[in-house]
């Protein structure tokens, strides 16, 4: 089956210390694929160099049989992958709504000159946006607090903020980094229902997590790296059972 | 799933995450260091042009040395700031002209000798150090937890300031600083092998050596320079071990503000002193300071020197009133090959 | 986004603003500059004026898109030069006198320089926007200075002595339209501030626009803007471009009005003027431009104008010194505005 994101033997080291060494991972169209593994065994780092805001050392990622190797972050952006970050990356001073229209900036005209003419096509153009905008804020129950500064919001709702300002893009992959991290249960049922919602829409789902009940239900597959190896990979009950995978978390647990 | 195994390299990592720590400037300087040999390279191929040999090389250099040594001096002041309070001091220059600048005032009642000479010098300097700390209380220490550009602004006004009272006080006309020694005037040279010396000039090296090796032993050898250095290298720590961190900040001020003073002192006979000379050396000290990769004693030094040459076989070789343009471009330049200047694109790799 | 509008410290900053602007009127008999013991003179609303154009600018680029200028008065230099020479030393160009005479050829000159400083923003910005901080503000201060200096010597070609060096040029022609001279000065202040708000709404379109969405959200975080694919880099050029052409635009209007321009109107400390002018104004708002103008050049009268006859033994200006203490104080009690242009490295 043609794999949407391939990535090929990524090594990526900093300063000589080695981050990730040789992983090569396939996240197939339409699957929900969580990335697991003790604290800095290179998730995040693996999940900078797939959105192309940190360059592998060596190695290739390829998404939809593109090579994004050396491509500037928003082009990454525009070829269909929207992410979240670890530590939630708002825009102070801009309203919940902004949010998601900033998400749509790739549909609005850019033109700086339309805008300072503020041209007829641009607020037509204008109130697409906000519909659109509108019917996302409403789809993620974000209404209440739509015209509310983002520093105003709680974290929880943050999270779900930033969800919205990339399912904005209309991604064909979404990565998530630690999306339940932070959230009560009720909010991680809730997080959970719109990723699957998501997916049956046709999106890709690629996430760090840390909550093991949350990845073993919501995911169909789990690839666990260790030390900057992949371990394991398989069902998530599968995994769960390995003794390599066992062993890493185990292991953590006698020597703390 | 509990996820808290703490590996050494973890640790090490969440440390580094954690501290800005100032990176040996030794690994950063390559790109700035090309390109000072290509400068150099540039400017001796244009002196050929123009038919200079080996003598007015050697002169241009004798004279950028002096500045050099001032430059560096400067230079070290943005340094220790820098590393101990992480601000861009830009009133770092107006130092420098306080310097001399009171240093002639304070000339005026004592007797014109070798002695009254160095005690207004001394005072002179004992009063811009002052008014360095002065600086650090009033204006940055408020401002401590403000973000960097509002720190820089908060300089770059204390400077204007410093030297709008410095144009009431002074007026717009250049002074004139009598030369260390009365067996040399500024005028009077000294001839090495056909290269000429200014008297001044040595009475230049002289000093900044001394100050270097004054700085060197401070740092190395009391204990207000190691507890400032523990600060330079992490402030959170610094406090945990009952270090005042906010206080070794003023102290930091005061250092800066008394070597520029010295460098503008040194100078002065060589260049009649203005109300408005700091700018210019305030900011060739800061890009001095960044060839020499901004947390870097040695490197300050280099970088000083460095572009006092330079700069000096530049304006061998250009129109004389192009010669700042030369401090300048090096700014941009060394500016964007400084890796640390480069917005990151992702904090958290 | 309207917090600032709304904070009682903008009241006074309005109700200034307010007078300077019913000071237009004088042309028909409404002397508001006698009202106010001299204090506020046609002379100094048109400067408010040309200001307010550069300060559009300047706030976009560094209250919404986040990104420090400490040279901006370099453009505005630019554009008051390319005017001044391309009107009174043409001939050394050898462009013939009766295309120089003409009532359209400063218009011409104004458009074709803002263009072109534009663009020279556009080159310099994709190279040194990638500064993060006080980097940038570095590298823009060093800029600023370079243009300064090639400005004062005469473009590194003194035989053909087109900028005249530190005395600049003088004999700068006003600005006809048609057979008609913008001439007085009160007609003179109804173009330029006719000119400064509609730079106002332009800059407040594109603060509401996707373009000016996308602004905040790289001062907010350009990891997450690219992360929607907003091209950083190419944006901050554009807006550089945009903050330059309008400064140029308000150099060739100062050129016109002072009929003489000198290079050290355009040095390092004017370009910091802007800065203060910026932030007292209130950097994350337009509107803040006008204000910001109008109270700081307002001060500067109120010092030169009262203040300085009380202290009689002083000589030379003092605004530098009150500018200075302004920032610091504005910094250190209304810092706002610029701590929130600069992202925390």
């Amino acid at each position: 089956m043609d794999a949407l994101l391939e990535v090929r033997e990524v090594t990526k080291a900093f300063d000589g210390l080695v981050a990730l060494s040789g992983v090569s991972l396939r996240v197939r169209p339409g699957q929900i694929k969580a990335l697991i593994g003790p604290n800095g065994a290179g998730k995040t780092t693996l999940f900078h160099i797939i959105a192309a805001s940190l360059a592998p050392t060596s190695g290739d990622v390829v998404f939809a049989g593109r090579s994004l190797v050396g491509l500037p972050a928003h082009r990454v952006a525009r070829l269909g992958i929207a992410r979240t970050f670890q530590n939630v990356q708002v825009f102070p001073g801009m309203t919940v709504l902004e949010h998601v229209l900033v998400g749509l900036h790739q549909q609005a005209p850019a033109s700086l000159l339309s805008a300072a003419l503020r041209t007829p096509a641009l607020r037509r153009a204008e109130r697409r946006l906000r519909e659109e905008a509108w019917a996302l804020v409403r789809r993620l129950d974000l209404e209440a607090w739509a015209e509310v500064p983002a520093e105003v919001v709680p974290f929880g709702l943050l999270r779900r903020v930033e969800l919205a300002r990339a399912l904005a893009t209309r991604p064909r992959l979404l990565l998530l980094d630690e999306p339940g991290s932070g959230l009560n249960p009720a909010e991680k049922q809730a997080l959970a229902s719109e990723l699957r919602r998501a997916r049956d829409e046709g999106v890709t789902v690629f996430l760090v997590e840390h909550d093991m009940s949350m990845v073993m239900e919501l995911a169909d597959e789990v690839e666990v790296l260790d030390q900057g190896q992949l371990i394991a990979e398989g069902p998530p009950a599968e995994v769960q059972r390995d003794p390599r995978v066992v062993a890493a978390y185990l292991g953590e647990e006698d020597g703390a | 799933m509990a996820d808290r195994r703490a590996t050494p390299e973890l640790v090490g990592q969440r440390v580094a995450a954690a501290i800005p720590t100032p990176r040996p400037a030794a690994r950063r300087l390559p790109p700035a260091a090309l390109l000072l040999v290509g400068a150099v390279a540039l400017l001796v191929l244009a002196g050929r042009r123009l038919g200079y040999g080996l003598a007015e090389y050697a002169q241009l250099l004798v004279d950028g040395l002096a500045t050099g040594s001032v430059y560096a001096l400067v230079a070290l002041g943005f340094v220790v700031v820098y590393r101990v309070s992480g601000v861009i001091n830009f009133a770092q220059g107006a130092f420098v002209m306080l310097g001399p600048m009171l240093c002639i005032s304070l000339l005026g009642p004592l007797p014109d000798t070798a002695a009254g000479l160095l005690l207004a010098a001394l005072v002179a300097t004992a009063a811009c150090a002052a008014s360095g700390a002065l600086l650090h209380r009033l204006a940055l220490h408020p401002l401590r937890d403000a973000a960097p550009l509002a720190r820089i602004i908060v300089t770059v006004g204390a400077y204007v300031s410093i030297q709008g009272i410095a144009l009431k006080v002074w007026g717009p006309r250049p002074y004139v600083l009598p030369a260390f020694t009365t067996l040399s005037m500024a005028d009077r040279l000294v001839d090495v092998g056909g290269v000429v010396v200014q008297a001044q000039s040595l009475w230049v090296w002289g000093t900044a050596l001394v100050t270097f090796a004054a700085l060197g032993a401070f740092f190395e050898g009391t204990v207000a320079g190691k507890a400032m250095r523990a600060c330079a290298v992490n402030r959170t720590a610094a406090r945990l071990v009952g270090i005042q961190v906010d206080r070794m900040g003023t102290l930091a001020f005061a250092l800066a503000a008394t070597l520029g003073a010295v460098g503008g002192i040194v100078l002065a006979p060589s260049t009649r002193p203005t109300f408005d000379m700091g700018l210019e050396l305030g900011l060739k000290g800061f890009v001095a300071s960044i060839a020499g990769g901004l947390v870097s004693f040695p490197g300050a030094v280099a970088g000083g020197i460095a572009l006092g040459v330079l700069e000096s076989l530049w304006a061998g070789v250009v129109l004389a009133g192009f010669k700042d343009l030369f401090a300048f471009a090096m700014l941009v330049i060394l500016l964007l090959t400084f890796p640390r200047s480069r917005a990151a694109s992702e904090e958290s790799a | 986004m309207t917090a600032r509008l709304r904070s009682p410290w903008t009241a006074v900053p309005c109700a200034v603003a307010v007078v300077a602007v019913l000071d237009l009127v004088e042309p028909f008999g409404v002397r508001l500059g006698h009202l106010t013991g001299g204090l506020l003179t046609a002379d100094l609303a048109v400067r408010a004026g040309l200001f307010t154009i550069v300060l559009v600018g300047l706030n976009l680029l560094m209250g919404y898109a986040g990104q420090a200028s400490l040279g901006q008065a370099a453009f505005y230099g630019m554009g008051a030069f390319a005017s001044a020479i391309l009107t009174v030393r043409a001939h050394v160009l050898g462009i013939p006198p009766e295309v120089v005479s003409a009532w359209w050829w400063p218009w011409v000159v104004m458009a074709a320089a803002a263009c072109a400083v534009a663009g020279f923003a556009w080159v310099v910005g994709w190279v040194i926007l990638r500064l993060r901080g006080h980097y940038l503000a570095m590298a823009t201060l060093g800029l600023g200075i370079m243009v300064y200096i090639v400005l004062r010597e005469n473009l590194g070609m003194p035989h053909l002595n087109l900028t005249g060096g530190f005395d600049g040029i003088v004999g700068v022609p006003r600005l006809r339209l048609g057979s008609a001279a913008l001439w007085p000065v009160g007609v003179y202040l109804l173009v330029v501030w006719a000119a400064a708000l509609a730079c106002v709404a332009l800059g407040e379109n594109v603060v509401h626009s996707p373009a000016g969405r996308a602004l905040r959200a790289i001062h907010g975080s350009e990891a997450a803007a690219e992360s929607v694919g907003v091209d950083v880099g190419a944006l901050k050029a554009r807006i550089f471009a945009l903050s330059a052409g309008l400064a140029s635009v308000a150099g060739s209007l100062y050129a016109h009005f002072q009929a003489a321009v000198v290079p050290d109107t355009f040095g390092f400390v004017p370009s910091l003027e802007l800065v203060v002018m910026s932030a007292v104004g209130g950097m994350r708002t337009v509107w803040g431009a006008p204000l910001g103008a109008t109270v700081v050049l307002l001060l500067e009268q109120l010092l030169r104008t009262h203040l300085l006859g009380l202290v009689p033994a002083v000589s030379g200006e003092l605004e530098p010194v009150v500018f200075g203490v302004l920032l610091i104080l504005l910094m250190r009690f209304r810092p706002s505005g610029l701590v929130q242009a600069a992202p925390a490295p």
